[in-house]
């Protein structure tokens, strides 16, 4: 599917010297705003998760030294968990945590995102994700990550059979 | 089992060498020695590696040929292709869904402007 012309587009990199996955995305509204999105709880439940799936925040405590832990539930179904610190918030242009999706491994990656200024009141957003392995960057790579790691595997498993 | 192939599959690119053997042989065939050349290390780490290569089914060497080409499977290039598409397509969701939000977010008096629990 192309995207519109109206639509920023998405560029995603995955370098192949460190596992690292990187994000770019620019966004119609200063840094402010696009950093409360990202920290103000009642904001982040409404874009997060994808259709038909809703974020539920188990713990959400939004400054530097915090932490959070939600659910991305469809249905009744509980999809997947993630959990990590708010190493750092600095509203509005940096936003560093760390990570884990429970009962996945012991790892923790670290995301950090940049909310740039733009001129005429635009932001371009830089999402890295730093594993820490090859091996785990690509299962993200391979997951989708928020669509949650058994729809991800269940699309995989049908990707291997045909092949 | 698709997921014990899935292990594998991670396994063996897990390590960089590997990585970039996939890299080289994206481009084309190659022998355990041309792979060899670049790196520091002898023909039978590189043959080792190879292997583990072969045994995740990522690349595969011809039996009848003096020099054994390696060849890289396309279906499982076509696949780590696939999961860096449709991780890019998830983002770009995501950031629509943010993109109404943000829109949404810029008019006073909105619901996501609002403080929960200050309605009445």
């Amino acid at each position: 599917m192309t995207d519109t012309t109206t639509t920023p587009e998405t560029t995603i990199e995955s370098d192949p010297k460190v596992p690292v996955i990187r994000i770019v995305r620019e966004f119609a509204a200063p840094p402010e705003r696009v950093f409360r999105a990202y920290t103000d709880p009642d904001v982040f439940v409404q874009w997060l998760g994808p259709d038909q799936t809703s974020v539920r925040l188990d713990r959400w405590d939004a400054v530097s030294g915090g932490s959070y832990r939600y659910t991305m539930v469809r249905g009744s179904e509980e999809l997947v968990t993630f959990w990590g610190s708010f190493h750092e918030l600095r509203s509005p242009d940096r936003l560093v945590q760390t990570q884990s999706m429970e009962g996945v491994g012991d790892g923790a990656i670290l995301n950090t995102v940049t909310f740039e200024e733009l001129p005429d009141g635009r932001t371009r957003l830089t999402d890295t994700t730093l594993a820490d392995s090859f091996e785990v960057r690509d299962m993200i790579l391979a997951s989708g990550m928020d669509e949650g790691v058994i729809a991800g595997y269940a699309k995989l498993d049908e990707l291997l059979a045909a092949g | 089992m698709a997921e014990d192939r899935l292990s594998r599959v991670f396994g063996a690119l897990a390590d960089p060498t590997r990585r970039d053997i996939v890299a080289r042989l994206a481009v084309g065939d190659a022998t355990v020695g041309q792979l060899a050349e670049p790196y520091d290390v002898s023909v039978q780490a590189v043959s080792k590696h190879v292997k583990v290569l072969e045994d995740a089914g990522l690349v595969t060497r011809s039996r009848d040929a003096q020099r054994r080409p390696c060849h890289l499977e396309a279906e499982v290039f076509d696949l780590m292709t696939k999961w860096i598409e449709r991780y890019r397509r998830a983002a770009q969701e995501r950031f629509r869904r943010l993109d109404a939000v943000l829109a949404d977010m810029a008019e006073p008096g909105r619901k996501s402007d609002e403080r929960k629990g200050e309605a009445s």
